[in-house]
């Protein structure tokens, strides 16, 4: 009954790919499904860019410009703020609360890719989306006008990941405690509201005085504010970098304590 | 060379003793999966109380129970996913929390989860070569995918297949590592018969290239064709172990038969001999058990005609390996 050609092709003993190639490959995966997502592409690209064109070409909304500044100097960074924020929190925690109760958690976490496999391809899916999110966006900012300082590209790429690394963990936390439709009200609830007052494309300088201070506090306000410091004249905001990775490690933290993966 | 020695086992025999087959890599017992008094609490309730199980390389254990019986949190302590409170489970091998941590151990198990684990808006064949790359020998994805007949809604989000065609694509990404220990829950719940046999063929083929496997399913058809080792187990505890041959040679022959329900069966009674039991297990359902010889069957076909009742579907033999579990368990598994 031993089949000569059932049995050669077993010769090699099943063993994982290698740790890169798989956490590469989640990697690949995580992006590409975010980027075939109607709804994920709409809140991470379209709306963003629509909110770009809005604001820098017309006057609806007072940005409290300084003299001399047009409001695509405050929009455009401000809308790579947003764009990370919906690509690394509402995205991740939606899809993630889903996942966790369809039991595509439970699954991976049996392949060779494993729990921390999972997380380092979703983190690098997300910051791969960003890639992509800044190419865009920004290349329809410059369009518009936008014509940020070339030395903020880094200060600007180090303030990204630390509010990258930020915003998933906090997704992670919301999608790892809440339903899933819970999760998908937050995460939507906390986009809308950020976008509004969280300092993202309406500068703090121009919300309202005790406010304007928290919003500092903020990961969205820390992230806009140093994303338009830096594009402005190319310079790191410490301050906003402290608070970002403030919240890294306590939303890390909280994650690692709270998340339950089914 | 995993086990190949074990692959020309014939259906049916007794496996109560240890494994006969080759040994596979690193499991010096030859064992593919052995669980000795495993124990799982929720709470203050014990959804596996004591289980012992085995599966031997190039061979289908199959659990059988009702729902709540804690065949799904047994498969996932062997899985790692969840942590036992009692007991040992090794995996090939390994103690299963080793294993699950160690990411070529995770390569050597496939799995089939109850509830799928795949992603909605997936499409079947990406995800497939998703997983595929994940191993670093997998089965070629294009003939896995062609023998399950994924082509088919190569392009339908996962969101939108029917039960069958997820059971399928679930089966294709757990074989897809080649791997040498198989946990399938309910692998056949929602397939057609043409479906089903063509599930039954891939799982024998695992088991030629010398897979264990442990089969949870409702379906003792499936059990009785599929397993070598069957476990009979509710409220978390093994009730009968041993070949699907074996756990119905334990009872006497019956006579059985379906007729109108609630006929009078006390003439029947005092026409057999005493030791013979009359029922009515279900409405119009009749058994007769004891010592069934030519007599008890001519009594009963007499008993039928002086009342002109038509015996429908009148057998008689061993029980099925379903009516062995109702007996054990009082509970029919659908």
């Amino acid at each position: 009954m031993s089949r000569p050609g059932a049995t050669a092709t077993a010769v090699d003993g099943p063993s994982a790919a290698p740790l890169l190639a798989r956490v590469a490959a989640q990697a690949r995966w995580e992006a590409g499904t975010m980027l075939r997502n109607g709804e994920q592409v709409l809140l991470t690209l379209v709306l963003p860019a629509l909110v770009l064109v809005g604001l820098a070409r017309t006057e609806v909304v007072d940005l409290g410009l300084a003299a001399g500044e047009r409001p695509v100097d405050v929009v455009a960074p401000g809308v790579l703020a947003l764009a990370v924020l919906s690509t690394a929190f509402t995205g991740q925690a939606i899809a993630t609360g889903f996942d966790r109760r369809s039991g595509v958690l439970r699954l991976l976490a049996t392949t060779p890719l494993g729990r921390g496999g999972l997380l380092a391809g979703r983190v690098l899916g997300v910051l791969a989306v960003e890639v992509v999110q800044v190419v865009l966006l920004g290349a329809v900012a410059v369009a518009v006008g936008w014509r940020p300082d070339p030395v903020g590209l880094l200060p600007g790429a180090l303030l990204v990941l630390v509010a990258t690394a930020a915003l998933t963990a906090l997704a992670l936390l919301l999608a790892g405690v809440l339903r899933p439709e819970a999760v998908l009200a937050v995460a939507n609830l906390v986009w809308a509201a950020l976008l509004v007052g969280g300092g993202l494309v309406v500068p703090a300088a121009a919300l309202p005085g005790p406010w304007a201070a928290l919003v500092h506090a903020l990961p969205s306000g820390a992230l806009g504010e140093g994303l338009r410091r830096a594009s402005a004249d190319g310079t790191l905001d410490v301050r906003a970098l402290l608070v970002l990775l403030a919240w890294a490690a306590v939303a890390a933290l909280a994650a690692r304590r709270w998340f339950r993966w089914d | 060379m995993a086990g190949r020695g074990a692959g020309g086992r014939a259906g049916g025999a007794d496996l109560d003793s240890p494994a006969v087959g080759g040994p596979p890599d690193g499991s010096p017992s030859g064992a593919a999966l052995r669980v000795r008094g495993l124990v799982k609490r929720y709470g203050a309730r014990t959804a596996v109380d004591g289980l012992d199980l085995d599966v031997a390389a190039g061979s289908v254990t199959a659990l059988l129970g009702p729902n709540g019986a804690g065949k799904t949190s047994t498969v996932e302590c062997c899985l790692g996913l969840r942590r036992p409170d009692g007991g040992s489970v090794e995996v090939l091998g390994a103690d299963v929390l080793r294993a699950a941590a160690d990411p070529d151990h995770r390569a050597a198990v496939g799995a089939m989860l109850q509830d799928g684990g795949l992603p909605t808006s997936a499409r079947p064949l990406r995800l497939l070569r998703h997983l595929a790359r994940l191993h670093a020998h997998p089965r070629d994805v294009d003939a896995l995918a062609e023998r399950l007949g994924l082509p088919a809604f190569a392009r339908t989000s996962v969101r939108r297949l029917s039960g069958g065609q997820r059971q399928r694509l679930a089966l294709a990404a757990a074989l897809v590592g080649r791997p040498r220990l198989l946990f399938l829950d309910e692998p056949t719940a929602g397939l057609d018969p043409a479906a089903r046999l063509v599930v039954w063929d891939l799982v024998r083929e695992a088991v030629a290239e010398g897979a264990g496997v442990l089969l949870t399913t409702h379906d003792l058809d499936e059990a009785e064709r599929l397993a070598q080792h069957v476990v009979i187990v509710d409220g978390g505890r093994a009730l009968a172990t041993g070949a699907p041959g074996v756990l119905t040679a334990r009872s006497t022959a019956s006579l059985r038969f379906t007729a109108g329900p609630g006929l009078d069966l006390g003439p029947l009674r005092q026409a057999l001999p005493e030791d013979v039991v009359v029922s009515e297990p279900a409405p119009g359902s009749y058994v007769v058990s004891g010592d069934v010889d030519p007599q008890v069957v001519a009594g009963v076909t007499s008993w039928c005609a002086q009342r002109g009742v038509m015996p429908d579907a009148l057998s008689v033999g061993r029980p099925s390996l379903e009516e062995v579990f109702l007996d054990l368990t009082g509970r029919s598994l659908r």
